[in-house]
């Protein structure tokens, strides 16, 4: 796990966009989600319906309880804890990707928030 | 397919024509025919039966039927302008004006009705006008503006005198259209009463008052015998009756009858009906199993139909039979519904009471101006028919019921309103009973569109079964079975926006003004709905989110990323640009009236230059610039407001441009300055949020350059002031707009915008644009009118102190962030390296620019142009 930024710098119910590097080396790019509650929820950046690295830049909102995101291009709602895709709106993700999001572990210590890219 | 599709050939391209045209496309899919149609009149098939309307519209497009890109199917080829002058039924070719002969295997005669011009002297007098097509409708419009401007020219300005001869449907239609043009206008009528075929005397009577109090002379038992000319002009100037009588006039409408268009088929040698008409059999077919007819050209059971109804039943029996099947014509419904003025007149059945036994239950109440009738079978149980004047709300319940037995006490249908609801409320009608009589549709087709094919809602209804799609009168009704059904299904027919909210975006508004709300946490605490299994109302999602977002924003809540409006906004308003497919974004900065300076120019050039953007030339009359990512925006705007520019909202759901055309400052035929009232429109509007987007167009002249019409708001200067259009639109259902106000002065214009986008901004729903919001305001244009320029329901002054706060309001969204390090903070890339690009960017050259490489070019070719490569000079 490492060090990715504090937690303030977490704009409660919206996501930021972090570069991690993955155990290969390579660049992974995650989207963080602080919730009201202060908890912090890690998923994929890359938006599979659209190709685009945006996850971060969707609206948080709640199905019943569950927390999700909705992705900013075409809309698919997601669960924030399991990447679950709740609703993908008649479309397919792009060929190559995965339906649901990819979600990555998260620890807040002393104020920190760290995430796990398998790194 | 193995065969060759056969050759159909429809003389006439009228309102029977184009469903004919319309059926056989859409069942043909072995594609079996091929449909050629000739057409005398110069323009795609029109809505004869919204003629009126045109006075209103001033339009022709807006009278198209159906969707006019059914005539780019290659299956069907439309001949406009080029009418048949031969039919050669053993060579089996017609001949048009241009000497053209076509083959057919199958002729349809589909020509129509002339209006009838009685043998009286002078009924060919300049001055005397029909009334059948959008050119007679065109030629009288223009007559009376001439008479007018004649006037205008002497010292005294008489108004134009209008008489219209004949008092049945068509008469009271001319009648209407002559008032329209604030002529005055008297209907001259040869028997008892007006309407005499469809309503009896009692009715008739009623309807008198009614429409005198329009404003519109009625005299019945009048004979014409003679117009005479103005001995200088020649033109008609007066009209004597057989009683002695005289009436002056500048114009008159004859409304006197149809006769069917049958020369053809009288020359072929086929049989015509006794009063005309070309006798078909059910199958419309003639003595030539080659040709048939339809519409109003058909002598069908013995008689032509003056109606479009049974014209529409004719078409969808002949595209039955040219496909194999063996529809026969139903029988005519000749049932009657007029809205002239607000006058409602209809009549169903046995209007007159001639059944043998039958007994009349009659309610009038003269002070009222209400008459109602029904026509009972001899145990006052079956209904036979009805006649409704004033208020023909039972009507579209009640028709249906013909020849049935009534539930309950028939005289229960008559009482005013509350009474007469709790009737028609109580009716479940049979599934054979015929609800929308334009097109055919019964109870059990609407019912069965929600059982059997999934329609979850009114307008899937209407487009699966078409009911309510032609005249509308059958519209409550269609709604009402709908709704009934859906319910029973478990649909709840709900205005809610989504699951956090049961209200509508119409009613958030309101509560969240009434109760002075400012954040979503208070907003969804106080109006928020538990979702089913839910612990709590939740924190919304990206429907109502955005709606709260910009309902705060109309009500003036700060910058819309102030504290915890920021979470509220979509992508492109939080990032105050527009989201690319790549995930990269636009710069659109604001160009007042598409008006920009050299020096502007060379701004918005050299700041694409220097951060690599793709530039485009916009369909509003500006310049986009793309392929910024996050972190560059604040840099590139921080440049952009440097030379003046602001944000041009092209992200948000708020005004977005005002397009002008060069207008009197250069064009030799403008009469106002366009470009300077769409700066002010644009610098007045910039930044109001509203349910969708807003674009406004103002033009110098009636050449419409800036298209005006096609915009929620058009402005079309006149040489008096400004014409007001409004409901607009481009986009996948393109509306023209349609004229609220005429020669208004530029204060009284920019008052009533005020008010329309602020009625518009309060009470639509999410995503409606203004096009759909007039269509569905309650009252349509004439109640959007009143209010905004009679201020009907006392909210002007209300509404004007919402725009003023708006307009004071106003701030730069963009150079608010660029002075907020806070706001500036959301710019970053990324948490943890805010500077650094999106490694997986990538770009190829092509026509000199940059774009986005597809997935492909990604996967296999060198990609020419990668992000991070692109130089930045910040
Ligand atoms: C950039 C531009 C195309 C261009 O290169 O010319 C454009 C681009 C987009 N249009 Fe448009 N429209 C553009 C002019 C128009 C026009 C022409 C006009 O404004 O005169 C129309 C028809 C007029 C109208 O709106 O009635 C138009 C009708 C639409 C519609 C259909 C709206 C409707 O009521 O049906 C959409 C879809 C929507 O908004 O839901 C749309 C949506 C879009 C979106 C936002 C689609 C999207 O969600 O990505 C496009 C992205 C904008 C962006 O900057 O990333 N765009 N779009 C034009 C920007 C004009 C500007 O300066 O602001
Ligand atoms: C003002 C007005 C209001 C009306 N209101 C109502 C109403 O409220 N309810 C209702 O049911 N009905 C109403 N009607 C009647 C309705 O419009 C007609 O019943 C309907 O249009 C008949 O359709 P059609 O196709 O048979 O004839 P039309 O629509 O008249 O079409 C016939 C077409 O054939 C063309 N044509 C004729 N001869 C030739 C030729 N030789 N070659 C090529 N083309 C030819 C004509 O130019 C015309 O365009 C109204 C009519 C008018 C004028
Ligand atoms: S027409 Fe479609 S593709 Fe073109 S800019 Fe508008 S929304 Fe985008
Ligand atoms: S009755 Fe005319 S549209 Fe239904």
């Amino acid at each position: 796990m490492s060090a990715v930024c504090r937690l303030e710098e977490l704009v409660p119910e919206r996501g930021s966009a972090a570069l991690l590097e993955g155990a290969d080396g390579a660049p992974v790019q995650v989207a963080l989600f602080r919730l009201l509650d202060g908890t912090v929820h890690a998923v994929q950046q890359l938006d599979p319906y659209s190709g685009a690295q945006v996850m971060s830049r969707g609206i948080v909102g709640t199905r019943g309880d569950e927390p999700t995101v909705a992705a900013p291009v075409y809309k698919q709602v997601f669960a924030l804890r399991t990447g679950e895709c709740l609703e993908a709106g008649g479309r397919t993700p792009r060929p190559g990707l995965g339906v649901h999001l990819a979600t990555f572990p998260v620890e807040v210590r002393d104020g920190v928030v760290h995430v796990g890219a398998g790194g | 397919m193995s065969t060759s599709p056969q050759h159909l050939v429809v003389v006439g391209g009228g309102m029977v024509a184009h469903r004919l045209v319309e059926a056989l496309l859409a069942r043909d899919a072995a594609g079996a025919w091929r449909i050629t149609v000739l057409a005398e009149e110069p323009r795609l098939p029109y809505d004869r039966v919204a003629l009126t309307s045109y006075f209103s519209a001033r339009d022709p497009e807006e009278l198209v039927l159906g969707d006019p890109a059914m005539w780019d199917d290659p299956r069907v080829t439309l001949h406009r302008d080029c009418a048949v002058t031969a039919l050669d039924r053993g060579a089996r070719t017609v001949t048009d004006r241009l000497g053209r002969v076509h083959g057919y295997d199958e002729l349809v005669l589909a020509t129509g009705s002339s209006a009838f011009v009685p043998p009286i002297p002078g009924a060919d007098l300049p001055g005397v006008f029909v009334y059948r097509t959008v050119d007679d409708v065109a030629a009288l419009r223009g007559w009376v503006e001439q008479v007018r401007a004649e006037r205008g020219r002497g010292t005294v300005a008489r108004p134009v005198r209008g008489a219209v001869l004949g008092g049945g449907l068509l008469g009271l239609e001319a009648a209407g259209a002559l008032r329209a043009l604030d002529a005055q206008a008297t209907v001259l009528q040869f028997g008892t009463h007006l309407m005499d075929v469809q309503i009896d005397l009692g009715g008739g009577q009623a309807l008198k008052r009614l429409i005198n109090d329009r404003g519109i002379a009625v005299r019945c038992g009048t004979a014409t015998e003679r117009m005479r000319a103005d001995r200088r002009s020649g033109r008609v100037s007066r009209l004597d009756f057989a009683d002695g009588g005289r009436l002056a006039v500048d114009i008159v409408v004859l409304a006197t009858g149809v006769r069917p268009r049958d020369a053809l088929a009288r020359e072929s040698g086929l049989e015509i009906g006794e009063r005309g008409g070309v006798v078909v059999d059910l199958a419309c077919r003639t003595a030539d199993p080659a040709v048939s007819a339809v519409g109003e050209v058909a002598c069908i059971e013995g008689r032509c139909l003056g109606l479009v109804a049974p014209g529409y039943a004719m078409a969808e029996v002949v595209a039955d039979r040219l496909l194999g099947g063996a529809a026969t014509f139903p029988g005519a419904d000749t049932a009657t519904r007029l809205k002239l003025q607000g006058v409602d007149v209809a009549s169903f059945g046995d209007a007159h009471g001639r059944t043998e036994g039958a007994m009349e239950l009659v309610h009038a109440d003269p002070v009222a101006g209400v008459y109602k009738k029904l026509v009972l079978s001899d145990d006052a149980r079956t209904l036979l028919g009805g006649v409704f004047v004033g208020d023909a709300a039972p009507y579209a319940s009640l028709r249906p019921m013909l020849g049935s037995e009534l539930p309950g006490d028939p005289g229960a249908f008559l009482l005013p309103e509350g009474g007469s609801g709790n009737g028609l409320a109580a009716i479940e009608l049979p599934d054979d009973a015929g609800v929308c009589s334009c097109n055919n549709v019964t109870a059990g087709t609407i019912r069965a569109a929600v059982t059997e094919h999934g329609c979850t809602d009114v307008a899937a209804v209407k487009g699966c079964t078409r009911a309510g799609t032609t005249c509308g009168a059958c519209l409550p009704l269609v709604t009402k079975i709908a709704t009934t059904e859906l319910e029973k299904a478990g649909i709840e027919v709900s205005t809610a926006l989504c699951a956090h909210f049961e209200l509508s975006r119409a009613q958030l508004f309101d509560a969240v003004r009434v109760a002075e709300l400012h954040t979503f946490t208070e907003i969804i605490e106080r109006f928020g709905a538990v979702p089913e299994g839910a612990s709590g109302a939740g924190r919304g999602c990206d429907v109502c989110k955005p709606v709260v977002a910009s309902i705060l924003a109309s009500q003036g809540n700060g910058h819309i990323l102030a504290g915890e409006q920021a979470t509220l906004q979509d992508t492109n308003d939080h990032m105050l640009a527009n989201m690319q497919k790549d995930g990269t974004y636009s710069v659109v900065p604001r160009m007042p009236g598409g008006e920009v300076t050299p020096e502007g120019l060379i701004v918005v050039g050299q700041v694409a230059k220097d951060f690599g953007l793709y530039t485009k030339i916009t369909g509003g009359q500006r310049i986009d610039m793309f392929g910024a990512r996050v972190e560059q925006l604040p840099l590139i705007w921080a440049r952009l407001v440097d030379a003046g520019f602001e944000s041009g909202h092209a992200y948000g759901k708020s005004l977005r441009t005002v397009k002008s055309c060069v207008g009197s400052t250069w064009c030799r035929y403008g009469v106002q300055d366009s470009v300077g009232m769409a700066v002010e429109l644009e610098l007045r509007y910039r930044g109001l949020r509203s349910p969708h987007k807003l674009k406004l167009g103002v033009s110098g002249c009636a050449r419409e350059c800036a298209e005006a019409r096609g915009k929620d708001v058009g402005v079309i200067a006149t040489d008096k002031g400004w014409n007001m259009y409004v409901g607009g639109n481009g986009g996948q259902t393109p509306r023209h707009a349609r004229l609220l106000a005429e020669d208004l002065d530029s204060a009284t214009l920019l008052r009533t915008i005020d008010r329309f986008l602020m009625l518009y901004v309060r009470t639509a729903d999410r995503l409606q644009r203004t096009a759909p919001w007039v269509e569905e305001y309650e009252g349509g244009l004439d109640a959007v009118r009143a209010v905004v320029l009679e201020d009907s329901l006392g909210i002007g002054a209300d509404l004007d102190a919402a725009m003023a706060r708006h307009v004071d309001g106003y701030e730069d969204e963009w150079r608010a962030v660029l002075e907020d390090p806070e706001k500036l903070a959301r710019f970053g890339s990324f948490v943890n390296a805010p500077t650094t690009p999106d490694p997986t960017l990538a770009y190829v050259a092509e026509r000199g620019q940059k774009r986005p490489a597809t997935p492909d070019e990604i996967a296999t070719g060198p990609v020419l142009v990668s992000g991070p490569a692109i130089e930045v000079r910040a």
